[in-house]
């Protein structure tokens, strides 16, 4: 490894320093902002110097890792939102009684798998970097030990993800068996090579979808999702539903991309359904909801299909209206999360419906965020989440896959109902007193008005982000 | 640049107008008076400016937007579009007048929400890129269900939800067929464009075109409304508030009319002829319907609601016969439709003002206590049913008259509907205002506002029955484009 190596590396290993610099200084003295803010400075810093690892890629360092224009991309993204995350973080736990300073050390374990899991080319660093997301995910879940549904929600995740990483384990075995290699870029030469057994490779390409399918939680591996969203604090599900099912699914991206596996027809097939079964599941399980995280969880499932509609696309507009379409997911869920955090009190989240009751005529500018967030995630205009569906829709249209852009479209309609039931609330007459209220404070109104700016910014002006993916995607997928 | 300033006036305006109401209600509404007044000089001034100017599209602006995609910031007006921009403006003015002391609530973000939609409707009406159709489109969906959901009546939040999510779904099927139309035109030419005229040239095969417009076709039907695909529009146009009703039926609709007019005839003249037997069948079951549904109402507002039906049936049969004197009369019902039933609707809105009713079975005999509005009631009325010498005879009997020439059997069903049309229109002047005031109502006459607001109604449809010449010529120009389209290249 020479010193460009390094240089390519370094927003992994700022992150990975950031960690120890937090751990170290903590055990000095303990204190909430001290903490949180080394770790927004160290996400900040692994920011600013992808700027210097951009000048030196593409490049592979080692076998395992391959950085170039897609992974920086993506890498980019995750730290973004991990400061944001940070920020919910402060708030939210600032609030609540206890030491929190472990929260951002996890935070950072897991950002820092998420980074390995975008930039992996093998199968060994991206079983490294989802073990590294999972097992700081635990912790993150199981946070607020005081609190039942939190430790719940832990439990069940440990339980589910642990298995699901053995079956992505023994899926990578079969086809290593099979294929002879670990490596993305040879999967693609060996199957298309005519001499292929390829008995072992379907089994073992299914079972690793069932390990991703998890992770994206996406119908039929998503049960276990309204129940962590509803347990975790909101900042970590912001989390979960940002960052880590979208390190997910640019490693899907850029493993099936490269290997072309996705072509294969019943790989293809599973995939179909699998979209078409979150879009429907997502949306209609949402509308039972009266929880608002419950709400969110089940809609993120059927963005996820959306996604995955895209995903079949493939072609010239796929990867690029899927990576959009993340950038649009990330700022909207975020926002949202966001709005929730900040409007959650110690002894429970702000989830319930009636918590929104009237927000309009008490906080009108935390309202008409969330509307925003909410109009975002139904796709209306002048919001990123408009652009990113018409980009989807556009990308299966392009392809001519006229039953799911129809499914999509449908479901999606399903969907305002729910949507539209928040933001009715959200100005119907108040009932609560104004005393109860929370603060936002000064860190939360930079960082939401801030995201707010970002999903008006690109669903009127999306061509500069459009040209920074394109930028990004070339020769990547 | 004067087309932008169509659109931002009242985007601009709104939002001044909600900062405004911080320190003074008052102050918004005048705001608001302002920008529409001022939206409506700038058409009048286009209107003097361009008159009987032959060319295409008068004035424009065009940016690039999202070139990469085709997609550009274009506007452009024709005659059609400036005649609904005038009607846009016009019926914009009398909504902030009609709300002048029925809206307490909120009284700047209610102004917001109302010239936003205005905005909305004069992106719709000037776009001339697809995707910024689109995007105009879906816009202003969005303050229209705040206005129903926040100020609207007792059943708001369902009829809101229910308009949101039927015009939201037609939009998407849209959606898909513009893209459908937008890739087609790509594999046929290597060119990526959202314009409007360059989408015009796609050739396409029959079974393709029939499919794409049919995504057209359903949109627009929807916000028509279609006989079938109606059934969002008497909750929502009840449940509204004045004003929500008022551009509910006097602008939404014609946004309807407009995309077929625009869009499905030009763009797909071949399936749109094939179309024209079953959506004139739609448009007569949509006269009779609506009319036989608005007899049977006992709600006054839900009875001026489905009238809209009824006389929205007249456009659709006269924009798919496409002949001269069919589409001139589609034109006239169109606007004198906006201006009728927008009337009504803030006659309906004064007396449940008044007395805190709009069940016709608790009213009767408001003529003595109140005349002004009752003598306007009546006035709108007969204007509905289509008296002669009014605008809405005009547009009617043209359509019928050039509905004659192509199809005798269509004709005859849809002048029953005028028929029903006396029946709905008197046995509402009957039950309401007539007879004997068994509640013993004593309440308000009209104020000089709201007398304004009706003498300025009553004298534009006078104008428009009466002398329709001026109308008639301008739309000349566009028409003759639709028609020459309509009949085939």
């Amino acid at each position: 490894m020479g010193g460009n190596d390094f240089t390519a590396l370094l927003p992994l290993l700022i992150v990975a320093a950031t960690v120890i610099v937090v751990m170290l200084a903590v055990a000095v003295h303990r204190s909430h902002a001290v903490s949180a803010s080394l770790a927004f400075l160290g996400l900040a810093a692994a920011f600013a110097s992808l700027r210097l690892a951009a000048l030196v890629v593409p490049r592979p360092v080692t076998p395992l890792l391959m950085l170039d224009g897609y992974g920086l991309f993506y890498i980019g993204l995750i730290l973004a939102a991990s400061m944001v995350v940070v920020v919910l973080c402060f708030i939210y736990f600032e609030r609540c009684e206890g030491d929190h300073d472990e929260i951002y050390m996890l935070l950072l374990v897991a950002t820092l798998g998420s980074t390995v899991l975008v930039a992996s080319s093998h199968f060994v660093s991206l079983f490294l970097g989802l073990e590294l997301l999972s097992v700081a995910l635990y912790g993150m879940i199981a946070y607020r030990r005081s609190q039942a549904l939190s430790l719940e929600a832990g439990i069940k995740y440990l339980v589910l993800a642990a298995a699901s990483a053995a079956f992505l384990l023994f899926g990578m075995a079969l086809v290593y068996g099979a294929l002879g290699t670990m490596q993305f870029g040879e999967i693609a030469s060996r199957l298309r090579a005519p001499d292929l057994d390829g008995w072992l490779v379907l089994p073992g390409m299914a079972l690793m979808v069932t390990g991703f399918g998890f992770k994206l939680a996406v119908v039929p591996f998503h049960l276990w999702t309204p129940d962590v969203y509803e347990g975790a604090s909101a900042p970590v599900t912001a989390y979960i539903a940002t960052v880590s099912k979208g390190a997910m699914f640019a490693l899907l991206l850029r493993y099936f991309y490269s290997s072309g596996a996705h072509e294969l027809a019943p790989v293809f097939l599973v995939f179909s359904i699998v979209a078409v079964a979150s879009m429907f599941a997502g949306n209609i399980l949402a509308l039972l909801q009266n929880n608002v995280k419950r709400i969110l969880a089940y809609s993120s499932i059927a963005h996820l299909g959306y996604i995955l509609v895209a995903f079949q696309a493939a072609g010239d507009l796929g990867p690029t209206a899927i990576t959009f379409y993340l950038v649009a997911y990330f700022v909207t869920t975020l926002g949202a999360f966001g709005v929730v955090s900040v409007l959650s009190r110690s002894e429970r989240d702000a989830d319930r419906l009636e918590d929104y009751q009237g927000l309009f005529w008490r906080r009108p500018a935390l309202a008409a965020i969330f509307t925003a967030m909410l109009l975002s995630l139904a796709g209306i205009p002048v919001t990123a989440g408009f652009i990113g569906k018409f980009y989807v829709v556009a990308a299966g249209a392009s392809a001519a896959m006229w039953a799911p852009i129809i499914i999509l479209v449908v479901t999606s309609a399903i969907g305002l109902f729910y949507y539209l039931r928040i933001v009715v609330t959200l100005y119907a007459p108040s009932r609560q007193p104004r005393a109860v209220e929370t603060r936002v404070g000064v860190p939360g109104a930079v960082v939401l008005a801030i995201l707010a700016i970002c999903l008006v910014w690109f669903g009127v002006f999306p061509g500069p982000l459009v040209a920074l993916i394109r930028q990004a995607l070339t020769g990547a997928v | 640049m004067i087309l932008l300033w169509l659109i931002l006036v009242p985007l601009v305006a709104g939002v001044l107008a909600w900062l405004a109401a911080r320190w003074n209600a008052l102050a918004a509404r005048w705001i608001a008076l302002a920008a529409t007044l001022a939206g409506l000089g700038l058409t009048l001034w286009l209107w003097r400016v361009n008159f009987y100017n032959g060319s295409a599209w008068f004035a424009q602006v065009d940016w690039a937007w999202m070139p990469q995609f085709g997609i550009r910031f274009h506007l452009a007006i024709d005659s059609l579009s400036l005649l609904l921009l005038m009607l846009t403006f016009f019926l914009g003015i009398l909504s902030v007048l009609a709300s002048w002391n029925e809206i307490t609530q909120a009284v700047g973000f209610f102004h917001l929400n109302l010239l936003w939609i205005l905005a909305g409707i004069a992106g719709v009406f000037l776009a001339v890129n697809l995707f910024l159709f689109y995007f105009a489109w879906e816009l202003m969906l969005v303050p229209m269900y705040f206005l129903i959901a926040i100020w609207g009546h007792e059943n708001r939040v369902y009829a809101a939800i229910k308009f949101f999510i039927f015009t939201q779904l037609s939009g998407l099927l849209m959606l898909i067929a513009i893209l459908a139309l937008y890739f087609i035109h790509h594999q046929a030419t290597g060119v990526y464009t959202f314009e409007y005229q360059d989408l015009l040239n796609t050739v396409l095969s029959g079974r393709a075109e029939m499919w794409i417009m049919l995504g057209f076709f359903i949109a627009f039907a929807v916000k028509l409304p279609v006989v079938v695909l109606h059934t969002w529009l008497p909750d929502a146009h009840t449940e509204a508030p004045t004003a929500g009703s008022v551009i509910l039926a006097g602008l939404l609709l014609k946004t309807g009319a407009y995309g077929m007019l625009r869009f499905v005839v030009p763009l797909f003249p071949h399936a749109a002829r094939t179309l024209a037997p079953f959506a004139m069948a739609l448009g007569v079951a949509g006269i009779l319907y609506g009319a036989l549904m608005a007899f049977s109402q006992t709600d006054l507002k839900r009875l001026v609601a489905y009238t809209s039906v009824s006389h929205l049936g007249f456009v659709l049969v006269g924009i798919f016969v496409g002949n001269d004197l069919a589409l001139q009369g589609a034109l006239m019902t169109m606007l004198c439709h906006g201006i009728s039933t927008g009337a009504l609707f803030i006659l309906v809105g004064a007396l449940q003002d008044r007395i805190h009713t709009r069940e016709m079975n608790r009213m009767g005999g408001l003529w003595t206590t109140v005349p002004r509005l009752s003598g306007a009631a009546l006035f709108f009325a007969l204007a509905s049913l289509g008296l002669p010498g009014l605008g809405d005879f005009v547009g009617e009997f043209l359509v019928l008259l050039g509905t004659y020439r192509q199809n005798i059997g269509v004709a005859v069903l849809a002048s029953i509907g005028v028929l029903f049309a006396t029946f709905y229109a008197l046995r509402m002047v009957q039950r309401a205002f007539q007879g004997p005031n068994t509640n013993n109502w004593r309440v308000a006459d009209l104020v000089p506002r709201e007398g304004l607001v009706m003498a300025l109604m009553i004298g534009a449809l006078l104008w428009l029955g009466l002398y329709p010449r001026p109308v008639l010529d301008t739309f000349q120009p566009a028409m003759a484009r639709i028609e020459q389209s309509g009949s085939g290249r």
